[in-house]
């Protein structure tokens, strides 16, 4: 395929530079941040803005190629709105109906497997490991829908190398919460709890790959996950597991909720891959939302959801057909 | 049976009565004006397309439940000026059914008939329901009273009794669009008024038949 001069990220045309209103919010977000450091520490905190209810979490614009698309981001509403987080219930709209029961405080990550260092972190200890980063990522669902949200959080590998794996860390599985009192879904037999995802280390390690606390530049919202979760934006959405309890490193390929669910429709990679169609329906095209047009045209799929050039490299030579 | 003698006349009156049809019209439209309002509001959340086609899913079944509920109604409360209301309901069933498969055609598929036909050939829960409403045109079609006279009355109402098998399939659509998220609460709901009114009507078949036999075998020695 013939492709432009690498430049380590996509910067397809004008009209997908930040709308100014995205942009004016962030200049009103910057001055009321400046006005409030003025007033000093003793002052409260303006009741109305998310500052207020201790909800900021900002993040510092990530200079990682690839990670700052230039695409319009979702409107926040619509992120927030429709989730997938079957532990909440699985209409698109439960998760934010039903996710205020969450109680993301306090939280604690255990890591254990084929590392030096296992241990438990606090959410608090986490939220200090590494600069936070402002990210904005194509998000693809593996049902045919997509949106582009401005995560904030740091590469999993900045953990990763920290509790230092060994040699026999080959794969990494995440454990997500599941908790009955917490989460009225686990009363429905769609999946097996808890929700189990997994990366093979290489992946892990990506830098693209983002443990990620907050959105909009706001910590998660419980329905979006919080308080950390996994964004891994070269594959569908579903890889990318909700409040993480603990990370396991393991030598052997690690169970998928998915892939055990319907082992023929869901592959432990899931990779975006418009030349690979689940069993059921096409992946060539997507429906990007929040652009509030009933007629916008769905948009072709990107290979890796258009990290290619940042993520190929990992999957040369394998048959993406095969490890779908 | 279930209505006393004075209320059964006064609402038989009510169902006779010039403005019920007019009103039943304009109630029937009423989810559909809500929906073009919703559009043009922007109201219909995140994925207007997904939203839209599936609530004109939901009421293409419930037109069709209720339009198969007359005749069961009809024959428990003796109400028979129900019967006058069989064919409004049923062309709206079918107007909602196409409503429901050109949104999917148009806002799903973007109207690339290449891809429709391999959408169709792809999913079973799609295939279903196209299926379904296909085998509806031709009632839909026939509904006016020149057609039973053209085709018979025996000939269309054998033709017509093709609505349950339509019935059958469309709670198989609606059960397999839900068997990905395993979520069948809404589809044990619609199974339930279904197997009730086409329960009944192979309930009274059977007695009938069995009647009519007993009927015919008398007669033979008569």
């Amino acid at each position: 395929m013939l492709l432009p001069k690498n430049r380590g990220f996509v910067h397809p045309i004008a009209s997908d530079i930040t709308p100014q209103s995205v942009f004016h919010t962030r200049r009103n977000w910057v001055a009321t941040m400046a006005a409030v450091a003025a007033l000093g520490p003793r002052v409260a905190w303006p009741q109305t803005s998310a500052a207020a209810r201790g909800n900021a979490l900002p993040g510092a614009r990530s200079t990682l190629p690839g990670a700052m698309t230039m695409e319009k981001i979702t409107p926040m509403a619509d992120a927030t709105s429709y989730n997938n987080y079957y532990e909440f219930g699985t209409d698109k709209s439960d998760p934010a109906q039903h996710a205020h029961t969450l109680k993301t405080r306090p939280w604690t990550v255990t890591i254990e497997g084929a590392v030096k260092k296992p241990g438990t972190f606090g959410i608090d200890d986490l939220l200090k490991l590494a600069p936070m980063e402002e990210r904005v990522y194509r998000l693809r669902c593996v049902e045919g829908w997509s949106m582009v949200i401005p995560w904030v959080g740091y590469s999993l590998a900045e953990l990763i190398r920290r509790v230092e794996p060994t040699g026999n860390a080959k794969f990494v599985q995440f454990v997500t919460l599941a908790d009955p009192a917490q989460m009225p879904g686990l009363r429905s037999s769609v999946l097996d709890w808890p929700y189990l995802e997994g990366l093979r280390i290489d992946e892990a390690m990506h830098p693209l790959a983002l443990l990620a606390f907050g959105m909009y530049g706001q910590v998660l919202p419980n329905q979006n996950g919080a308080p950390l979760r996994l964004v891994v934006p070269w594959k569908y959405g579903f890889k990318s597991g909700k409040s993480l309890v603990k990370i396991r490193f393991v030598e052997q390929q690690p169970a998928t909720s998915w892939s055990l669910a319907a082992p023929q429709e869901y592959g432990f990679y899931s990779n975006v891959n418009p030349k690979v169609d689940h069993p059921r329906w096409s992946q060539a095209t997507e429906r990007r939302l929040g652009e509030g047009d009933l007629f916008a045209k769905k948009r072709p799929t990107l290979m890796f959801n258009g990290y290619e050039t940042q993520v190929g490299s990992m999957y040369e030579g394998m048959d993406l057909a095969k490890w779908f | 049976m279930v209505l006393s003698a004075v209320s059964k006349a006064a609402v038989q009156r009510i169902l006779q009565h010039g403005w019920t049809k007019p009103v039943l019209f304009a109630l029937a439209l009423w989810p559909l004006t809500g929906l073009v309002w919703a559009v043009s509001a922007h109201t219909l959340g995140p994925n207007p397309a997904e939203t839209l086609i599936r609530s004109l899913g939901d009421w293409t079944l419930r037109f069709l439940c209720m339009t198969l509920a007359i005749t069961p109604l009809r024959q428990w409360t003796g109400l028979s000026a129900l019967a006058r209301l069989r064919r409004m309901m049923g062309l709206f069933t079918a107007f909602y059914a196409a409503l429901h498969f050109s949104s999917y055609a148009v806002f799903d598929m973007g109207l690339v008939w290449a891809d429709i036909v391999r959408d169709v050939a792809k999913r079973p829960f799609i295939l279903v329901g196209t299926a379904a409403f296909v085998l509806l045109l031709p009632l839909a079609a026939t509904s006016f009273n020149r057609a039973i006279r053209w085709l018979g009355a025996a000939r269309w109402q054998r033709l017509h009794r093709v609505v349950y098998g339509i019935a059958l399939l469309a709670i198989l659509h609606f059960f397999w669009m839900r068997a990905g998220k395993r979520n069948f609460g809404e589809v044990a709901v619609y199974a339930a008024i279904l197997a009730v009114l086409l329960g009944w009507r192979a309930y009274k078949a059977s007695r009938g038949t069995r009647y009519f036999m007993k009927l015919g075998s008398h007669s033979a020695k008569g």
